[in-house]
């Protein structure tokens, strides 16, 4: 293995334990909203709408996160199994069987306490239909105010000014009102503006760290270590000073990591020989996160750029909030979402990464249960042949049901592929990956 | 000399090729993968060096292009086949003597040697004609022809002598699994002189003398043949006891495999035990694209054995029979387990045995076109090349053929019948590349 043999603990860098202690936080914050009294706004991570929830000093708690966290600490397969005695079927979403299944059983945060009842269900439909159907089944569930804004797709690859006029004109007509409703806070456009100004100040900062993978070596795994990066960005923090912080920190350290010349942290330490740079198309598996990636780095495969980590923002091709335009930012970040871009746009931006990052391949990490981004990948993948002439490979898993990962099959067709991008390069020379 | 050897273990065969130093191909070996990846590699590194031995015989020989020598090469493949069936025979009675004890068998011991004695003496009086020249063996491994003599034969002798015959098969299972895992030990230059001298002996018109013959011999058996750099590939690969280094992906050996057989291949279609790949490669063999079966292994080799054995049926009278077909029956599932429940089901419903099985190998070739598609089609400015054990099964070609002209048109179908070499041929290479680059 190429990892330095480390010793079994996890390494943890600063910025790790910050983002920690972050969470944790805002699992209490979030379990002990019925003590407190703070309302709480249940949204999704593609264009949530975090300032303006914090502007009425509402609590967010994110459906799709907890069933990360559920399929990372392993929780996921039972609470699967619970949906699916309710009569959802196995090709239905995942995310949405481990929330509803963990609903069912009390809805435990990893904290231990219960989470609360949330007070407004938020959805900002970006892409994903089965999103309106997860919140129908949870406005069932819990009777609570819904509300709904509705992004229109990038059909024809671009935002225009009237899909921005239309979702500002839901934001303020029926979004902020339902938000002043529920809280009974009035909405203050100067404290959005302020939140907005963070929020900007952190994406620079992320910008700059999914960016450093341009260098050889690359510092960071931008689809592995990449998920972390995006977490609190995408997640219930952006707008926050912890946010600022946080990215602050993440920065420098990757700074001293690149000045280093150093390759990325793994959890077995440190990459110490790249030798295969990929994109990578899709989210990651969950329920075996730390075997999937060890497949990539006992190989020296580190992914150098990825689209999973667009789809709660795609800052890196310039959007930022902006504390000057708040509302039409807000629609703009919406918009822009990876997750609301139609086929040649994901195939244009992955084109530019292959060729900004210098990868020696494509993969496509194709999700069993999620229909509305698994159609096209295929397509996807051909598309990025033709026109890099690099080499892609195509694998299946899941997100969080653990019975779709086939890891000795997701082995074989991962070390067929770097063996093939080796043989490409030596031009049909023998020596594998020596 | 030196020799490049690539070993490809399957989940059902594991496939051994040797080459010289040019390229050539000096020998190939099969054997079956056993629950024991080790000594499947041996013995089918056995294999391949036994039939790098005739190979070199036949060269010593020298040749006047006649053909007049086949018979003589067949004649002494026979027969070391003959003698090397023997040798485990012996192997087989001692190992079963060794677990014939008071425990087992309550005192009655020596009926019990006795008892064997009898079975073996028959299975070694059997065997020459099992061998002999137009002699059909429904298996070439040790294992399936003894197994099935021992049982019949078996079950007499214990009928006769009156002995449990529970405990003879006992006795047996017990050894084969031994014998099997026996990494060969192999006085193989014995094994070739012993052979030649029944070949000699039972047709005095051979067209070498035997003094010319025995020379030869002696010369193939005096080469030496250098094991200088071995490459593993196939689904055991990891388990095979080789530095990293001399693993390569089953699906980079069989894309070179195919290339190395057909050069103007730029498709390759490989239907294993329990895989499915289609793989498209360039001018030179070098893999561009592949897509294999995940999660479900139905539209494999097993699927056939699975039906085979639904139908009580050798696996290999499958395509025979699906070739008397005379109606489409289509068979819907794509699941083996319930593809034998529909079989069972058709032929309740009065469907004749043939058409059935018919369907079920357009089934199979179904789900292959589905991986092929997947994979980017077949290439229209190359050839089409389809491997592994399932090749060999006439109906699955007749079907494929059908359907690749159907959805591609004209393409040429290249089925080499040492299609099942493809993988280890093409880790033969990588090991020979490796050395001599």
């Amino acid at each position: 293995m190429n990892a330095q043999a480390a010793s079994q603990d996890v390494i943890k860098e600063p910025s790790m334990l910050k983002q920690k202690a972050m969470i944790a936080a805002n699992f209490d914050k979030l379990t002990s909203a019925n003590e407190t009294g703070q309302k709480i706004a249940a949204t999704y991570v593609p264009g949530n709408l975090n300032e303006l929830i914090m502007c009425f000093d509402m609590g967010n708690n994110l459906p799709e996160i907890n069933a990360i966290n559920n399929g990372m600490r392993k929780k996921s397969g039972a609470m699967i199994t619970e949906a699916e005695k309710q009569g959802h079927s196995e090709d239905v979403c995942t995310y949405v069987k481990a929330d509803i299944g963990n609903m069912s059983r009390g809805a435990i945060a990893p904290n231990g306490k219960p989470m609360p009842v949330p007070d407004l269900l938020l959805l900002s439909y970006t892409g994903c239909f089965t999103f309106m159907k997860w919140f129908e089944l949870l406005r069932d569930q819990y009777g609570c105010e819904t509300t709904m804004l509705h992004v229109p797709y990038e059909g024809d690859g671009k935002i225009t000014q009237n899909m921005r006029d239309y979702v500002v004109k839901q934001l303020k007509e029926d979004v902020i009102p339902a938000l002043e409703k529920v809280s009974g806070v009035k909405f203050d456009i100067d404290r959005l503006r302020e939140y907005l100004r963070k929020s900007a100040a952190a994406e620079d900062n992320l910008v700059w760290v999914l960016e450093s993978a341009k260098n050889k070596p690359s510092p960071i795994d931008a689809y592995f270590g990449g998920v972390y990066y995006i977490g609190p960005i995408f997640t219930a923090f952006r707008g926050t000073d912890d946010a600022v912080e946080y990215y602050k920190l993440l920065r420098t350290e990757i700074e001293a990591r690149l000045a280093a010349g150093k390759g990325p942290i793994t959890p077995e330490g440190e990459l110490t020989e790249e030798k295969y740079r990929l994109v990578v198309e899709g989210p990651p598996n969950w329920t075996s996160f730390r075997d999937f990636w060890k497949m990539f780095y006992d190989e020296g495969a580190v992914v150098v750029a990825s689209t999973y980590t667009k789809v709660g923002g795609v800052y890196d091709q310039g959007f930022r909030h902006d504390p000057d335009h708040p509302l039409e930012s807000l629609a703009d970040y919406c918009l822009g979402c990876y997750t609301n871009r139609n086929l040649p746009g994901r195939v244009d931006l992955i084109e530019k990464y292959m060729k900004e990052y210098q990868a020696d391949g494509f993969l496509v990490n194709s999700i069993k249960s999620c229909n509305s981004f698994s159609a096209g990948q295929l397509l996807i993948m051909r598309e990025i042949e033709t026109r890099t002439g690099k080499p892609a490979a195509f694998i299946e898993t899941d997100l969080v049901d653990p019975r779709y990962f086939s890891a000795a099959n997701v082995k074989n067709r991962l070390e067929s592929y770097f063996q093939m991008i080796d043989q490409k390069r030596k031009g049909g020379g023998s020596a594998a990956a020596a | 000399m030196k020799t490049f050897v690539g070993i490809d273990l399957g989940s059902t065969t594991t496939k051994a090729v040797m080459l010289d130093e040019s390229g050539e191909v000096l020998g190939r070996g099969i054997t079956n993968s056993r629950s024991n990846y080790e000594t499947a590699a041996a013995v089918a590194k056995q294999e391949a060096t036994v039939a790098a031995r005739l190979y070199l015989f036949r060269r010593a020989l020298g040749s006047d292009g006649s053909g007049r020598l086949d018979g003589l090469m067949g004649d002494l493949e026979r027969n070391f086949r003959l003698e090397q069936f023997l040798e485990q025979l012996q192997d087989l009675q001692t190992t079963c003597a060794g677990f014939v004890t008071p425990e087992r068998f309550k005192g009655a011991e020596d009926k019990a040697i006795a008892a064997l004695e009898q079975v073996f003496e028959r299975l070694r009086g059997e065997t020459p004609a099992m061998f002999g020249r137009d002699a059909a063996r429904k298996s070439d491994f040790f294992r399936d022809i003894a197994g099935s003599r021992f049982m019949q034969i078996g079950e007499e002798v214990a009928q006769k002598t009156g002995l449990p015959f529970d405990l003879l098969l006992n006795v047996y299972d017990k050894s084969i699994i031994e014998v099997e895992n026996r990494p060969p030990d192999g006085d193989m230059a014995g094994t070739f002189q012993r052979a030649l001298a029944r070949v000699l002996a039972e047709t005095p018109d051979q067209v070498v003398d035997t003094e010319g013959a025995t020379k030869a011999m002696d010369d193939a058996l005096a080469i030496e043949l250098e094991e200088t750099y071995v490459v593993g590939t196939g689904y055991g690969r990891v388990t095979l006891p080789f530095p990293k280094e001399h693993i390569r992906s089953e699906i980079l050996c069989h894309g070179l495999g195919a290339h190395m057989m057909f050069p103007h291949t730029r498709t390759v279609l490989d239907i294993g035990g329990q895989d499915t790949k289609a793989i498209q490669v360039d001018p030179a063999g070098i893999v561009e694209n592949f897509q294999m079966n995940d999660r479900c292994a139905a539209g494999c080799g097993r699927y056939l054995g699975y039906i085979a054995d639904e139908m009580n049926m050798g696996l290999h009278e499958l395509g025979p029979m699906a070739m008397k077909a005379t109606k489409n029956v289509r068979i819907n599932s794509t699941c083996t387990v319930f593809a034998g429940a529909e079989l069972r089901d058709r032929l309740a419903l009065g469907e004749k045995r043939e058409d059935i099985v018919a369907g079920l190998h357009r089934a199979i070739i179904l789900r292959a076109m589905s991986i092929i598609s997947r994979s980017g089609g077949i290439a229209s400015d190359g050839e089409f090349t389809f491997t592994g054990g399932v090749a060999n099964n006439e109906a699955a070609v007749k079907e494929l053929k059908k359907l690749v002209n159907e959805n591609y048109g004209d393409v040429t179908i290249n089925i080499s019948p040492a299609s099942i070499y493809t993988g280890a041929l093409g880790a033969s290479e990588f090991a020979r590349r490796a050395a001599v680059n």
